[in-house]
């Protein structure tokens, strides 16, 4: 919510971000910033690229040209003189700890519990205590309003349900970032409100969040930053308000007009 | 039996009709299932009364050997061949089958070869060629730790590392189909939190393959119960060894035969239970009415009270 006061190291920098799977060119060259505890927006027609700008931050996917930054560091590559490094799968991986994804699928372990859900990565990958880990899932529960399901498994759970435990699990890691693929998109509508509900709690204790939405009521209200990309770049950005009452671009509006 | 017909597939809207009046309805009536279900019983009690009073079959021999000392010893090592091969395969399998998928072209090609190989060749030849190892191998190991391959590789081990050495091509492909069966939203999701990839196939493909590896190993297992009595030729003492060795003695060819099938039969039986016990319990979390096999829908059907529709509900 609050903007940014202090212009520190933005938490991510795209510099002429290239992507392509085979022949296919998905981003041809984004730049963009985010700053930390910004709620920044990301809108676009489906194949646009954004799910797969969102992938690249966490090295889901490989950058092919031009450089993107997490809190200062080159991600997915380490640079000694001149040169480029791949980072190895443990280096990748640890990255990954700190930047939290939930995906439009939820993609909850089908074969653990809420609860072990919750725990699992900061057991296994972070290593800490099980009572400490299970004190913080229990609290994070609570908070997405999921306590007394703890038991459960996720095919018992209502789709907002499901979602509401995929954001307290990436927020058990406690990551420094949260990236959100369409976290809505796959609810029935009358879902939809309560992970919003839960996005928008996060953002007000000052999470730094990617949001690619198609809620614009959402990105209007709690957003800080929009961007609307198209076919691979980004067309139009500003702040959300401004964007969507007043888009300046052809294809922005045009895009708005279906959406709004 | 209830009321009313229960065609297969359906058993589950038996719990949302539980709360409900039970529907009464005359069932269709099936004149040719009754008709058939004659027929086989028939023939069936023909084939019966002429195996049971055919002079050729002295029963009095079956009976003394069912349970004599060395058929059961017998036994016992087609158990252990069964367990140990399958333990060995499937452990085996599981290596490989990570190896197939992984991202290291030198492991996939490694594992591919192995599998076209073992797959390749009759499980009786490679038996036969581990079995002969010491005719090529005159020694195995290497310099000063090396031993004479006669003395290492005994008829019972040849069949253990023919058995499970075959067992692992198999087993991998299994595994592999497991493995590729699982949704790759979950390694993707397990990935954003920062598990390696081998985390990730430990703690979260491999738990939920499971569930669809293990009703094929099932039959994995009783294929290989059945196959272990392809070491006969190498005379590794079991079951079929020592019941071939008793009848080689008193010419009851027949009558040995009938002791090593029912012993087959208690073993493939015995072990089909399990199974359906085993699918049950992997099939943790999983929402709705999953396939099942023929013996869990049996054992289904037996209890009364289950609700039907798969175990998380
Ligand atoms: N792994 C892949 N292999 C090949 N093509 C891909 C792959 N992933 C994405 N694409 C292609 O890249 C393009 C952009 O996909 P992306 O998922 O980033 O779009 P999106 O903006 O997220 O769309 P949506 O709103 O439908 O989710 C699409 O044309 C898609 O077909
Ligand atoms: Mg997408």
């Amino acid at each position: 919510m609050t903007a940014p006061m202090v212009k520190g190291v933005p938490m991510v920098k795209a510099e002429g971000v290239h992507k392509s799977f085979g022949h296919v060119d998905v981003l041809k060259g984004i730049d963009l910033e985010v700053a930390p505890r910004e709620v920044f927006c990301l809108v676009g027609p489906s194949g646009s690229g954004k799910s797969t700008f969102l992938r690249c931050i966490n090295h889901l996917e490989k950058v092919d040209a031009g450089q993107l930054y997490v809190d200062g560091d080159l991600v997915g590559y380490r640079r000694s003189g001149d040169k480029l490094h791949e980072l190895r799968e443990k280096e990748v991986a640890a990255h990954r700890r700190d930047i939290g994804m939930v995906f439009q699928r939820f993609n909850l372990f089908a074969h653990m519990t809420v609860l072990e859900n919750v725990m699992e990565a900061p057991i296994r990958v972070r290593r800490e205590a099980k009572a400490v880990v299970r004190a913080r899932a229990e609290a994070l529960l609570d908070r997405v309003g999921l306590g007394a399901k703890a038991d459960s498994y996720p095919a018992q759970l209502s789709g907002g349900q499901q979602q509401r435990v995929a954001i307290a699990r990436a927020l058990a890691m406690e990551p420094k970032l949260m990236l959100f693929d369409e976290p809505t998109s796959a609810l029935d509508p009358e879902l939809v409100g309560e992970v919003l509900d839960v996005m928008r709690d996060l953002a007000e204790s000052g999470m730094t969040m990617i949001v690619v939405t198609h809620e614009m009521g959402f990105a209007r209200e709690v957003g800080d930053a929009l961007v609307f990309m198209d076919d691979g770049i980004v067309v139009e950005a500003g702040h959300p308000r401004e964007v969507l009452a007043n888009p300046q671009h052809g294809r922005t509006k045009a895009f708005l007009s279906k959406v709004l | 039996m209830s009321s009313y017909a229960d065609p297969p597939g359906t058993a589950s809207d038996t719990a949302a009709a539980a709360t409900h009046e039970p529907l009464k309805a005359v069932p269709v009536p099936r004149w040719g299932q009754w008709v058939a279900a004659a027929v086989v019983i028939a023939l069936l009690a023909a084939l019966v009364w002429s195996v049971a009073t055919n002079k050729n079959i002295q029963w009095s021999v079956v009976g003394q050997n069912l349970f004599e000392g060395t058929v059961l010893r017998g036994l016992w090592v087609t158990i252990e061949l069964t367990v140990l091969a399958m333990v060995a395969g499937i452990a085996l399998g599981i290596v490989l089958a990570v190896m197939r998928l992984s991202h290291n072209r030198v492991l996939r090609s490694v594992s591919g070869g192995y599998i076209w190989l073992f797959r390749g060749t009759p499980v009786l030849v490679q038996l036969l060629v581990w079995f002969n190892l010491a005719l090529f191998f005159p020694r195995i190991g290497f310099g000063a730790f090396s031993a004479d391959t006669n003395a290492l590789i005994k008829p019972f081990v040849a069949a253990l590392l023919a058995l499970a050495l075959n067992e692992a091509a198999y087993m991998a492909e299994v595994v592999r189909g497991g493995i590729l069966a699982v949704d790759p939203g979950q390694a993707e999701a397990a990935g954003a939190l920062g598990m390696t990839r081998g985390l990730t196939m430990r703690r979260i493909v491999l738990p939920q393959a499971m569930r669809v590896i293990i009703p094929p190993t099932g039959n994995e297992v009783v294929t290989m119960l059945k196959t272990t009595s392809l070491v006969l030729v190498v005379g590794a003492g079991d079951l079929l060894t020592r019941t071939s060795a008793i009848a080689a003695k008193n010419f009851a060819t027949i009558e040995l035969l009938l002791v090593a099938s029912f012993w087959y039969l208690v073993l493939t039986s015995v072990f089909s239970f399990g199974q359906a016990h085993l699918e049950r319990r992997f099939a943790r979390g999983v929402a709705g009415v999953q396939a099942r096999s023929l013996g869990q829908r049996i054992l289904a059907n037996l209890k009364p009270g289950r609700v039907a529709g798969g175990a998380a509900r």
